[in-house]
């Protein structure tokens, strides 16, 4: 136990150095300002907002869901981008520049070495994205007195989209040197996005091959179809606008969703950990 | 009556074999080292030292053969208990103090030796003043007495050490060859890798010559710098008698004589190490 404090330690001092953090957070800081100055507007011009005719909804419902998709969809990028700087170089990197082998000849062992420094960002990412989650639910109850019917939930699968992102990366990182690693993950993720797209494409021409794609993207990347799921969730009980909401986006539609897809995230996170672990333990350093 | 349990072997690979792709870096190698024992691996660039140490710590995993350490299989915890290990390439982290540094490893290592054994380390090293100094800040030697200090955190019984003085000045090699003197005395085992054959030659029992991944010298020193023979001059010309020491010098020179050839000198061959090294090796470079 106290290995894994050490090493997840090591890994938070490296960041901090490396000025992660600090990137972070001025860029979540700025992402903030703007998203209370966009709920302020919003809010206060209410009344000139017309949902399409068609949906059933109240307008408040429907601008609170739609700004708080948007938070979503940008708390889950910086996640992202935290995650993947936080992990990119973990083994190849770190081994490079000979950082590793010091450590790795300690009698910690190597499985203990990767789950420490997995949790260590684990704990920071589901830190991070909880507290930018909560604070746009916060400014959007402020500025709109609007809260989504499931505030926890969304927040959660989030972050979870968030660890699976990292487990990815640190697979990555044991395969593949750091700039290719940075670069294959931030590509899977595009492709989730891309996927999701796809899927609303896909509903908008009523085309069963696009369909399937993007659901077979989703089951791939679950980290979008958990993101999928949370927007799902915070318009779930508004009668009329959950077909409008994910059908217009912002970015997709939850066709993938669900108690399946929550309990696979969890399984793939795990299959991900384990090849991380095995692929690490045969690495030549 | 229980067996008498044989010691184990500080360390020891039997028929170890290493395949980077289409390099054959190690070709069944056997070596070990002794309790208290210190070894020298000598070879030239490309000859697989680093492959073999780097199998013997657990951070390459052997194409085939075996490897132990203190009777545990390498690479295991059990095995790494027992290392200090300094690698031929390593940093550590630039933000960190010498202090720091050597407080990580005490920790990874279960070392409960506190200040006073950082404190003592640092000194052993020559760095006491810059126990504060970030390693960003400190010169390439410095760093490299920084990693035998680490090497040496919580006094394990088998140190392993990839070219420990290649970036040192003549007084910190002076530093690592006291070091190495004081550790065989305290009972510590050690396998050295180095390029300085001088420096082995003064402090190792034992060298070993590998060359292009296998063994193709060793022996104690004084071994591996024998007499090599006596060398006649005639007015036959130059003969060298092979095997023949100091002592058959008179006698070859009477039997010269006897046999009626003019004798006008004669000479002692003795090989240094470096004589027997290049002779191993060949004038092989890479
Ligand atoms: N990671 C690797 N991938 C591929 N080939 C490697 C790798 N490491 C070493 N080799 C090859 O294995 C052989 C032995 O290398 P090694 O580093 O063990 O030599 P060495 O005796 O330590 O040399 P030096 O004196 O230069 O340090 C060389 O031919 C080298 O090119
Ligand atoms: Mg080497």
């Amino acid at each position: 136990m106290s290995a894994v404090l050490t090493i997840a330690g090591y890994g938070f001092r490296e960041a901090v150095r490396r000025k992660v953090f600090a990137v972070v957070v001025l860029l979540t800081a700025l992402f903030l300002a703007l998203f209370w100055l966009a709920n302020h507007f919003v809010f206060t011009r209410l009344s000139t907002i017309s949902p399409p005719t068609d949906v059933n909804v109240d307008t408040r419902t429907f601008a609170g869901a739609f700004l708080l998709g948007l938070a979503m969809f940008a708390t889950l990028f910086l996640g992202v981008v935290l995650a993947v700087f936080l992990t990119l170089g973990v083994v190849s990197g770190d081994a490079e520049r000979g950082l590793l082998q010091p450590l790795v000849v300690r009698p910690v062992g190597r499985s203990t070495l990767l789950l420490s420094r997995f949790l260590g960002a684990a704990a920071v990412c589901i830190v991070y994205v909880l507290a930018v989650y909560g604070i746009a639910v916060a400014i959007i109850d402020v500025a709109g007195h609007w809260t989504p019917p499931s505030v926890l939930a969304p927040g959660v699968e989030l972050a979870g989209g968030v660890v699976i992102v990292i487990a990815l990366s640190i697979l990555g990182s044991i395969l593949l040197s750091s700039t290719a690693n940075g670069i294959a993950v931030f590509m899977l993720f595009g492709a989730g996005l891309t996927a999701g797209l796809l899927g609303t494409i896909g509903h908008a021409l009523n085309s069963h091959e696009i369909q399937h794609a993007s659901k077979i993207a989703a089951w791939a990347l679950p980290f979008e179809a958990l993101y999928q799921d949370g927007l799902r969730l915070i318009s779930s009980n508004a009668h009329g606008l959950t077909g409008f909401l994910l059908q217009l986006g912002p970015f997709g539609g939850a066709y993938v969703h669900g108690w399946g897809i929550r309990v696979w995230s969890a399984g793939y996170l795990v299959v991900a950990v384990a090849l991380a672990v095995f692929a690490f333990s045969r690495r030549d350093l | 009556m229980p067996y008498p349990r044989p010691m184990p072997q500080a360390l020891a690979v039997h028929a170890l074999e290493k395949r980077y792709g289409p390099v054959q870096a190690l070709k069944g190698v056997d070596l070990s080292v002794e309790e208290s024992e210190l070894v020298g691996l000598l070879g030239p660039n490309g000859a697989g030292k680093s492959t073999l140490v780097k199998i013997a710590v657990g951070l390459v995993r052997a194409s085939r053969g075996r490897a132990e350490v203190v009777g545990a299989r390498a690479g295991s915890r059990a095995a790494l208990a027992e290392l200090g290990y300094l690698a031929e390439l390593f940093r550590f982290p630039g933000w960190y103090t010498a202090d720091e540094v050597l407080a990580l490893h005490q920790r990874l290592s279960h070392s409960d030796g506190g200040a006073a054994e950082r404190k003592h380390l640092l000194e052993r090293v020559a760095l006491a003043d810059a126990r504060n100094r970030r390693v960003d800040g400190m010169s390439k030697g410095m760093q490299q007495r920084l990693g035998i200090a680490q090497a040496l955190v919580g006094s394990p019984r088998v140190l392993v050490l990839d070219e420990p003085t290649s970036a040192l000045d003549p007084a910190g090699r002076r530093i690592v060859r006291v070091l190495l003197e004081e550790l065989r005395d305290r009972g510590a085992s050690v396998l050295l890798n180095s390029h300085l054959l001088s420096e082995i030659e003064l402090v190792c029992d034992r060298v070993a010559i590998l060359r292009a991944g296998e063994v193709v010298a060793a022996g104690s020193p004084d071994e591996l710098s024998q007499p090599r023979g006596v060398e006649l001059e005639t007015d036959e010309g130059v003969r060298t008698v092979e095997g023949a020491a100091r002592e058959d010098a008179a006698r070859l020179v009477a039997e010269a004589v006897a046999a009626g050839r003019r004798v006008y000198g004669v000479r002692v061959l003795t090989s240094t190490l470096e004589e027997t090294y290049l002779e191993a090796v060949g004038d092989e470079v890479s």
